[in-house]
């Protein structure tokens, strides 16, 4: 068996995938229970599903057509 | 599934065909005058005709009493002659979506930088689909139905054509796929496997949870998107495309999924219904992530040359999926003039 890792994964402008951990705390205290064997985890701040990426990242974008 | 009723010429030669009995060599259906096909991405009888044949290679038809269908070198033959004339038209369609794409040289240093850079640009949208605003905003009830009942070809099956690239590409691209379809199948749940939440979706509206009805009403454009994904994934030389059309699959789904799931709540859909959407927003924000870094970018580092395909696939997603979503745009706007004219 090999030693149980958790292990963080960049992903430039958008969440870190984060594999292997139980569960995630946030600021408040208040824990998020890991139900995927990978999750992405928000790191701009905008998703409305903390600690979880909901793709929000991408919506920042609003200076388009008149 | 039972064979579905053939649409046309095409669909009908392959159909007969397959209905016969399993004795000697099997006719080549009739190419009719594939000259007849204008614009295969929405002839019906067409992605119909295609559609049957890559079925062989999923769960098959209960009524085709030859168990050699799938291999049969007729019939195989049919399938290339379909194929090429799809695969001419969708290479000219992405030929004209891609116009103003900037060069893969231009944006980044390795092809695995360029193919990450040009997979988030051309993902990067201002803002959800019509489809899925009209879903939020506007839809009755029976056009959220409708839309459920179209998109059911898809999503009963989803998930299953990228399978078959598992065993063509190596390394770090085929751990990550894997990785992405074992949360797809259901993270070792069967409970959660993601065609199962939807047909829980479509039994809570008392929609059938079996394919064939839905085939048979299914816009051609609807089966093109479909049958694309079995194109790209079903010949081995088209593997990088069919990695790049999942990185633009799942990089356009959390937030029109958002929509969708706000659209199910306004309506006080079933909670079946709303799961899964609820259970897409998340799971393809991490999917996108799985999609464009850990299986495109890492398959273009081990074979550089599936570049191009990788981005031809992702721009043939967004261009048929588009046109399928336009259908069907068009189709509730047109009931809606012919309501409010009648
Ligand atoms: S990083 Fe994706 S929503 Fe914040
Ligand atoms: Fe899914
Ligand atoms: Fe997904």
């Amino acid at each position: 068996m090999s030693e149980r890792r958790v292990v963080v994964t960049d992903c430039p402008g958008g969440p870190l995938l984060v594999r292997g951990a139980d569960e995630v705390v946030g600021v408040d205290g208040s824990t998020a229970r890991v139900e995927r064997a990978v999750v992405a985890v928000c790191r701009c701040g905008r998703s409305d599903r903390m600690p979880w990426c909901d793709d929000s990242h991408r919506d920042r974008r609003r200076k388009t057509k008149p | 599934m039972r064979l579905p009723a053939p649409c046309g010429p095409l669909s009908e030669g392959v159909v007969e065909t397959l209905r016969a009995r399993p004795a000697g060599p099997h006719a080549v259906p009739e190419p009719r005058a594939m000259g007849d096909v204008t614009y295969p991405l929405t002839d019906r009888d067409f992605q119909l005709a295609l559609w049957i044949l890559y079925e062989l290679h999923y769960r098959g038809f209960e009524d085709v009493e030859d168990p050699g269908a799938e291999w049969d070198p007729l019939l195989m033959v049919s399938r290339a002659a379909l194929e090429r004339t799809f695969e001419h038209a969708v290479r000219r369609l992405v030929g004209e979506a891609s116009q103003d794409a900037p060069a893969l040289a231009d944006l980044g240093d390795t092809p695995a930088a360029q193919v990450t850079a040009a997979l988030v640009r051309m993902t990067a949208r201002s803002g959800p689909s019509e489809v899925a605003q009209f879903l939020h905003r506007r839809a009755t009830r029976e056009e959220f139905r409708a839309y459920l009942a179209e998109r059911a070809v898809y999503h009963l099956r989803e998930s299953d054509p990228q399978s078959f690239v598992l065993p063509r590409i190596g390394g770090a691209a085929k751990v990550a796929l894997a990785e992405l379809q074992y949360d797809e199948y259901g993270g070792g749940r069967p409970d959660r496997l993601h065609q199962a939440l939807f047909a829980r979706a479509l039994a809570s509206l008392d929609l059938p949870t079996d394919l064939a009805p839905y085939v048979e009403r299914a816009t051609g454009a609807t089966l093109a998107s479909v049958n694309l994904m079995s194109l790209f994934a079903l010949n081995r030389r088209l593997r990088g495309a069919a990695m790049g059309h999942l990185a633009a699959f799942e990089a356009t789904s959390s937030l029109p999924c958002e929509r969708i799931l706000r659209g199910a709540r306004r309506l006080d859909l079933p909670e079946a219904v709303q799961d899964y959407y609820d259970e897409h927003v998340e799971a393809d924000a991490v999917h996108e992530q799985l999609a464009i870094r850990g299986i495109c970018a890492a398959l273009v580092e081990d074979e550089p040359d599936l570049a191009p395909d990788v981005v031809l696939g992702a721009t043939a997603c967004l261009a048929v999926d588009g046109l399928a979503g336009e259908v069907l745009l068009d189709g509730w706007h047109g009931r809606r003039d012919a309501r409010a004219a009648g």
